[in-house]
């Protein structure tokens, strides 16, 4: 009937009234609850003389299918600050855009670059006050007036500063490497080469983590993005063209439906523009 | 302790621990290992456990690292803004019931063991133990983490009042190397700190560097 035209924009934020709900329903239906696609990744951060490498698979799994071959882990924060999500994409997604967005807000205040300390805190705070719900391993990567910085930080709001990280699924895999590998004051090249490996070695080793590499190098000149750095050499070629042209399916009839809406409520809003 | 995955994660990433902090006459000394568990996999195998929360007070952390980290940051606020109203040094003692009170509000989403250590112009140097569950007490020398349980004999044993503060990081040195030998949640580097009236002064011992115990 009329009301059910109605849009209802939905609140902002997260919301989690159902998640006690649908951990009761768990065991009592047959067919399999939906799992969220999860990046099962490989995430690594280097720091080197100039500034910062990041690196990251690109596959996102959603339990044995690959759901995205060419996914972008290395999430936009800041001109000088990129983020590495690991975790359910969903979540690594929205928490990196909101981290974004107040990180944006704060330079058109200011007029200048955020601190990656600042990046770290909200985050911290954010992930600390959802306990675990939302499940984003983060690595966070930026040159600052304070020089470069790495963290990573925990689904449960817990923060790590080192040199060197590896977060995910590979990322065993990856610390092998960058354990081996690392030493203070890298070269560009090298940090890149030990960023690549690392990343290449959780693909190998890892069932979660493939396709290709991207890689970022953050410095005080800018912000390099690859991607990808490295083209998987598994890629298969398509057989055929799958793309199907207007046309290829007969329409036999046709038949316009219009939707009647009713206007329910009106409200003005005036913009202060003076 | 223990380690359930929640939502395909791992529960908490644990700082399985040794911590300890000793007085000596003119101050603290505070020392630490410095690994950090999830579960199997050691997160980070140079954690800085001796957390700042004013000039003179630190606190050494046990638990979860999420929650401590969490609560130190509260604190660190409450702390300096206090301090401010004040408009001078806040007390050890201060310090230490600001922790309890969140230990124990909040003592059922919590993991969190605590130790306080500072200097202030009252009291001179103080040790008081927030553990998990959130009681507050004031002792010359305490531990705590999982590595503590391997070092209360040799605490017990070798522990003087009026000890000098040379004598003290040798003794806390000594026993957090004790407690990573046999503490398989306890290892990497020690970190001490020792805070007096002057500062505070921090050092790192190496894992080569250690004391060695070994009988073979």
């Amino acid at each position: 009937m009329a009301l059910s035209n109605v849009l209802h924009a939905p609140a902002a934020g997260f919301n989690f009234d159902h998640a006690a709900r649908n951990a009761e329903l768990e065991g009592l239906f047959d067919a399999q609850i939906p799992k969220p696609v999860k990046t099962g990744t490989t995430i690594a951060g280097v720091v080197f003389k100039d500034g910062v490498v990041l690196g990251a698979d690109t596959r996102a799994t959603s339990s044995e299918i690959v759901a995205d071959k060419m996914c972008s882990k290395i999430h936009y924060i800041a001109p000088n600050i990129y983020c590495c999500g690991a975790g359910t994409a969903a979540d690594t997604e929205k928490t990196t855009e909101l981290l974004s967005s107040n990180l944006t807000i704060f330079s058109l205040n200011s007029g200048r670059n955020p601190r990656v300390v600042m990046a770290v805190n909200i985050l911290q705070e954010m992930l600390y006050r959802y306990h675990g719900q939302i499940g984003a391993s983060l690595i966070l990567g930026g040159v600052d007036c304070a020089g470069n910085h790495l963290y990573t930080v925990g689904p449960y709001g817990s923060v790590n500063t080192m040199p060197y990280l590896a977060m995910g699924s590979g990322d065993l895999a990856a610390l092998g490497i960058l354990e081996d590998g690392y030493k203070p004051d890298l070269e560009l090249d090298k940090a890149k080469e030990l960023v690549r490996a690392a990343i290449h070695a959780g693909v190998m080793n890892d069932l979660a983590s493939g396709n290709n590499i991207d890689i970022c190098v953050l410095t005080r000149e800018g912000v390099d993005h690859i991607r990808p750095y490295q083209v998987s050499q598994y890629k298969d070629k398509r057989k055929t063209k799958y793309k199907y042209g207007a046309g290829t399916t007969a329409v036999l009839t046709e038949k316009v439906v219009p939707v009647k809406l009713e206007v329910v409520e009106e409200t003005v809003q005036r913009m202060d523009t003076a | 302790m223990d380690s359930v995955p929640v939502n395909g994660v791992l529960r908490s990433r644990l700082i399985e621990t040794t911590i300890m902090a000793l007085e000596y006459d003119g101050g603290v000394v505070i020392g630490a290992d410095s690994r950090t568990t999830t579960g199997a996999y050691i997160a980070n195998r140079v954690t800085d456990k001796l957390t700042p929360i004013h000039d003179r007070i630190f606190c050494c952390r046990s638990g979860s690292a999420a929650d401590t980290q969490a609560i130190a940051d509260v604190v660190t606020y409450q702390l300096g803004f206090h301090s401010i109203e004040l408009d001078e040094p806040p007390l050890v003692e201060t310090a230490a019931n600001l922790f309890r009170a969140s230990c124990y509000r909040y003592r059922e989403e919590l993991t969190a063991g605590i130790l306080v250590a500072g200097w202030d112009r009252r009291k001179g140097g103080q040790v008081y133990c927030v553990p998990i569950g959130g009681m507050l007490v004031r002792q010359p020398v305490s531990v705590g983490g999982s590595g503590s349980s391997y070092i209360y004999g040799f605490m017990d044993s070798n522990y003087k009042p009026n000890m000098t503060k040379d004598q003290c990081l040798e003794l806390t040195a000594a026993a957090v190397s004790l407690a990573m030998e046999r503490d398989g949640s306890s290892g990497g580097v020690v970190r001490l700190a020792s805070i007096s009236k002057d500062g505070v002064e921090r050092r790192v011992i190496l894992g080569n560097q250690l004391p060695k115990y070994s009988t073979h």
